[in-house]
C-alpha cells in the first residue's frame, strides 16, 4: 500500500506541481496547496474505504454455510468375525429388548449411514435432524429430530421432538462417536441399545460456578422399556424420565461429571419371543410398571486440559430396574405351544454396570478396556411359581449373570476418521462364549461435528 | 443423613461462590481476549478464561465447568473464524443464556474486525483443519488488537451502559500506551525483517506477516495435522538446502517435533508465548509482545 502522503504529492506533481516554482503569486502558490490537501484528504478517504472493504471481504460472517444448514454424513463399515451365530443372539436372564442389540452379521457389511442437518431457526430456535440409513433394505429411520430453544434465559432450555433421552451418559451420545464398536450390555439390555424418545425436555443449568442441571423428560414410551413398539394409544405420557449431573474441573488437569438419573414407563403389551421347552417359538407379553435408576460419572484427564497428545478417560455407570405387572405366556395363542395363552403375575429386581477406560498414549492412537457386567437378580413368574408352566418354557428369563469383557485399539489420523480393532469374549448366553473381532471405520464428511462432553 | 447434609451444605456454598452481579461478566474463550477485557473493564468486569496458554484452542471439550460458567455470562469474547467450533456451538446451545448466543450483543467475534490472512481459495478435508473464514490466530499482530480494541470497548459500553464512560476512558488510555508500544516493538523488531522461520502450526501468521518475517515451512504437513516422521524428514532436507533462522512454537505444542528438527537440521527451537500466560513474562498482552520479541531476538542473533 502507498504511503498516503506520497501518493497525494505524486498525484499533485503529475497535476502540474513542477510549474509551481514557476508561479509568483501568492495566490497561486496557495490554491495549489489546498488542491494537494484536497487531493491528500481524497486518498485519505479512499484508503478507509479500502481498508472497510478489505476487512468486510475478509469477515463475511458465514455462520452455518451462509443460510444452508450445518450438513454433515457419517459412513461406517465393519468387519466382524463371531465364533456364535449371532442370529440367535440373546441376553440370558433379562427380557429381550425391541431394539436392535446383536452384534451384527458375520463378514464384511456397511453400518448405518447417518445423515445430520442442524441450524439455527431463528432467534428463538435451533434445529437438528440425524437421519439413519440402514444399509440393507433402504429405511430411513428418524434418530433425531428435534427443535431446541435458545431465548430462553436462567438456565433453562427446552428440546421437543425426537432425541436421544438424557438417562445415564451414554445413550444420549451418538453411535459414531462411542470409544467401542457396540454399546456396554447394560444399555442394551436396560435401553434396548439406545432410547430415543418422542416427547419434551426441559433442562436447567444452575448458576453455580460448580456445574448443576437437573432436567425432565416426558415422552410418548415408544421403545424399550415402553411398549408396545411404537408406544400405547393413549393421550397422556408414556414415560418420564428425571436426571441432574454435577461436574467441575478438579485441579488443572481433570474434569469430572456424575448423574443420576430416573425412567419411569408403563409398557401395555409389550412382547418377546422365546422358545418353549417344546422347541416351539412363542410371544410373551409383559404389562405393568418398569421403573430405572442410573448413576454414572465419567472423569477425564489430560496435562493442562489439553488432550491434543494424551489423554485418558474412564467412565462407568451403574443400572437397576425393577418391574411389576403382569406377564402372558403364549399371547398370540399358538395352538402348537406347550400352553395356552395364560396371565400371570410378574416381579424383576435387576441390575448391571459396566467401566471402561481410554487411553490417548500418543497422538493419534488410543487403547481401551471394558468390562461388563449384569445381575438377573430376582424374577418372580407367576404361572411358573403355580405350575401353569415350568420355568423351562420361559428361558431366557432363567436366572443367569451376563459378562463380557472388551479390548480395543483405535487410530484417528485427523478429527474427521477413526479406524478401530476390536476385540471382545461376550457371554451373553449363558450356554457359549462369543468371541468378536471387529475391525471398523468411522468417517465424518462435512460439517464440524462438537462432541458433548 | 449427615452425607446428605454435608452435600447440601456444599452445594449451598457453590451457590454462595456466584459470579459478582455487580461486574459484567465475561466468557473470553482465549487468554488474550480475557486481558483485552480486562484492560478495558478494570474493575468493572469479572474475567474468565475458558482457556489457558497451555491449551490448544482448536481442541477443547465442552466441559461441564465451562457449562457453568457460559450460563452466567453477560459477554461472550472469541477469535471466532471457525476457531472454537468443536466446542462453542455446543456450550451455546447448552447455557440456557439467550445473552450470548449469536446474533446477540454479548457475542463478540473479534476476528470479525480486521483483516484476515490465508483465507483458503479451496475448501476441502484433504487440506487439513482448515478455516474456511481465513486465519484465525489474529492477535499475534498488535495493530489488530488495536483495531478490536474500540470496537469491543464501544460493545462493553453498550451492554453496561452504566460504566460506558469507564470503559471508553480506559479504552483510550490503553490505545494510547498501545501505539507507543507498537512504535517501539516495531524498532525492535527491525532485524526480525526477511528472517526464514519454521513454525508449529500456522498461528503465528499474523505476527510473521507484522515482522515481515518469512514463513518457511511447518512441522505439521496439513493444518491440524500432527507431525509425522516423514514430514519432518523433508524438512530436514529442505533446511539443509535452505535453512531457517528458528523453529518457533507455542506452549499449548509438544516441544518434541521442534527439538528434534533442532538438533538435526541444527537450527534453535524457541517456544515463544502466542498469548497471555504463555511465559512467565507474558502477563498481560503488552508482555506477549516483549517477551516474543526478545525470545526471537536472542535466537536468530
Amino acid at each position: 500500500m502507498y504511503r498516503k502522503g506520497t501518493m497525494a504529492l505524486a498525484v499533485a506533481a503529475a497535476l502540474g506541481l513542477p510549474h509551481a516554482a514557476a508561479a509568483q503569486s501568492q495566490d497561486e502558490l496557495k490554491s495549489l496547496r489546498e488542491q494537494v490537501r484536497q487531493l491528500d484528504q481524497r486518498v485519505q478517504d479512499a484508503e478507509t474505504t479500502a481498508q472497510q472493504a478489505a476487512v468486510q471481504a475478509s469477515s463475511r460472517s458465514s455462520g452455518e454455510n451462509a443460510m444452508n444448514p450445518a450438513v454433515s454424513v457419517i459412513l461406517n463399515g465393519i468387519y466382524s468375525n463371531l465364533s456364535q451365530d449371532p442370529g440367535a443372539f440373546r441376553i440370558n436372564g433379562f427380557t429381550p429388548t425391541l431394539g436392535e442389540v446383536g452384534p451384527g452379521v458375520r463378514g464384511l457389511s456397511l453400518g448405518e449411514s447417518e445423515i445430520a442437518f442442524a441450524a439455527n431457526i431463528d432467534h428463538h430456535f435451533r434445529g437438528t435432524l440425524v437421519a439413519s440409513i440402514s444399509p440393507d433394505n433402504s429405511s430411513i429411520e428418524v434418530e433425531e429430530g428435534y427443535i431446541q430453544t435458545l431465548s430462553l434465559s436462567y438456565g433453562l432450555t427446552i428440546k421437543a421432538g425426537r432425541f436421544f433421552s438424557g438417562v445415564g451418559y451414554q445413550n444420549q451420545i451418538h453411535a459414531h462417536a462411542w470409544d467401542f464398536t457396540d454399546a456396554p450390555l447394560a444399555n442394551k439390555v436396560f435401553l434396548g441399545n439406545q432410547l430415543n424418545e418422542d416427547g419434551i425436555q426441559f433442562k436447567w443449568v444452575a448458576p453455580t460456578d460448580l456445574y448443576l442441571d437437573m432436567g425432565l423428560e416426558l415422552g410418548r414410551g415408544r421403545k424399550f422399556p415402553g411398549g408396545p413398539d411404537g408406544g400405547r394409544d393413549k393421550n397422556g405420557v408414556g414415560s418420564s424420565t428425571l436426571f441432574a449431573h454435577v461436574g467441575g474441573d478438579l485441579g488443572t488437569s481433570i474434569a469430572w461429571q456424575t448423574g443420576v438419573s430416573y425412567l419411569s414407563t408403563s409398557p401395555q403389551d409389550r412382547t418377546f419371543d422365546d422358545t418353549d421347552s417344546t422347541g416351539t417359538m412363542v410371544t410373551n407379553s409383559f404389562s405393568g410398571r418398569s421403573r430405572l435408576w442410573v448413576l454414572d460419572g465419567i472423569l477425564k484427564w489430560a496435562p493442562n486440559q489439553n488432550p491434543t497428545e494424551t489423554y485418558f478417560k474412564l467412565q462407568g455407570e451403574y443400572f437397576r430396574r425393577r418391574e411389576n405387572g403382569d406377564l402372558t405366556f403364549n399371547a398370540v395363542n399358538d395352538p402348537t405351544a406347550v400352553a395356552l395363552a395364560q396371565t400371570g403375575a410378574y416381579a424383576s429386581a435387576q441390575s448391571g454396570w459396566y467401566l471402561q477406560g481410554v487411553y490417548q498414549f500418543i497422538p493419534m492412537w488410543r487403547i481401551g478396556y471394558r468390562y461388563d457386567r449384569l445381575n438377573a437378580g430376582s424374577t418372580n413368574i407367576g404361572l411358573v411359581d403355580s405350575g401353569a408352566i415350568a420355568a423351562a418354557d420361559i428361558p431366557v428369563l432363567a436366572a443367569y449373570n451376563p459378562t463380557r469383557q472388551t479390548v480395543m485399539v483405535d487410530w484417528s489420523p485427523s478429527e474427521f476418521s477413526r479406524v478401530r480393532l476390536q476385540f471382545a469374549s461376550d457371554k451373553s448366553r449363558s450356554d457359549a462364549t462369543d468371541n468378536q473381532v471387529f475391525l471398523q471405520y468411522i468417517v465424518s464428511l462435512g460439517a464440524h461435528g462438537a462432541h458433548k462432553f | 443423613m449427615k452425607a446428605i447434609l454435608k452435600f447440601v451444605v456444599a452445594l449451598s456454598s457453590a451457590a454462595i461462590a456466584l459470579p459478582s452481579a455487580a461486574a459484567l461478566n465475561v466468557f473470553a474463550c482465549e487468554p488474550e481476549w480475557g486481558a483485552l477485557a480486562q484492560e478495558l473493564g478494570g474493575d468493572k468486569v469479572s474475567v474468565y478464561l475458558a482457556t489457558t496458554a497451555l491449551q490448544d484452542p482448536h481442541r477443547i471439550e465442552a466441559r461441564p465447568s465451562l457449562i457453568a460458567r457460559i450460563r452466567s455470562a453477560d459477554l461472550l469474547i472469541c477469535s471466532g473464524s471457525e476457531l472454537e467450533i468443536g466446542w462453542i456451538p455446543l456450550l451455546l446451545t447448552q447455557s440456557g443464556n439467550s445473552k450470548i448466543q449469536l446474533g446477540s450483543p454479548g457475542y463478540f467475534e473479534a476476528s470479525q474486525y480486521v483483516v484476515k490472512l490465508e483465507i483458503p481459495k479451496v475448501i476441502d478435508r484433504s487440506l487439513g483443519d482448515i478455516h474456511p473464514g481465513g486465519n484465525p490466530h489474529v492477535h499475534t499482530d498488535p495493530r489488530n488488537i488495536a483495531k478490536i480494541a474500540p470496537v469491543l470497548m464501544e460493545r462493553m459500553a453498550q451492554i453496561d451502559p452504566a460504566n460506558a464512560d469507564s470503559y471508553r476512558s480506559r479504552g483510550k488510555s490503553f490505545l494510547e500506551r498501545w501505539q507507543t508500544a507498537i512504535a517501539r516493538w516495531e524498532r525492535q523488531a527491525a532485524p526480525l525483517k526477511g528472517v526464514p522461520v519454521v513454525v508449529y502450526h500456522k498461528d503465528f501468521s499474523y505476527f510473521i506477516n507484522w515482522t515481515g518475517m518469512h514463513e518457511a515451512a511447518s512441522l505439521e504437513p496439513k493444518p491440524g495435522i500432527p507431525p509425522t516422521p516423514s514430514h519432518l524428514a523433508e524438512l530436514i532436507d529442505q533446511m539443509k538446502r535452505a535453512p531457517a533462522k528458528a523453529i518457533i512454537y507455542s506452549p499449548y505444542n509438544s516441544p518434541q517435533a521442534a527439538e528434534f528438527l533442532s538438533s538435526r537440521a541444527n537450527i534453535p527451537a524457541v517456544m515463544v508465548p502466542f498469548t497471555v500466560g504463555g511465559t512467565d513474562k507474558a502477563k498481560d498482552l503488552f508482555g506477549v509482545f516483549d517477551d516474543t520479541i526478545t525470545r526471537l531476538l536472542g535466537a536468530v542473533k
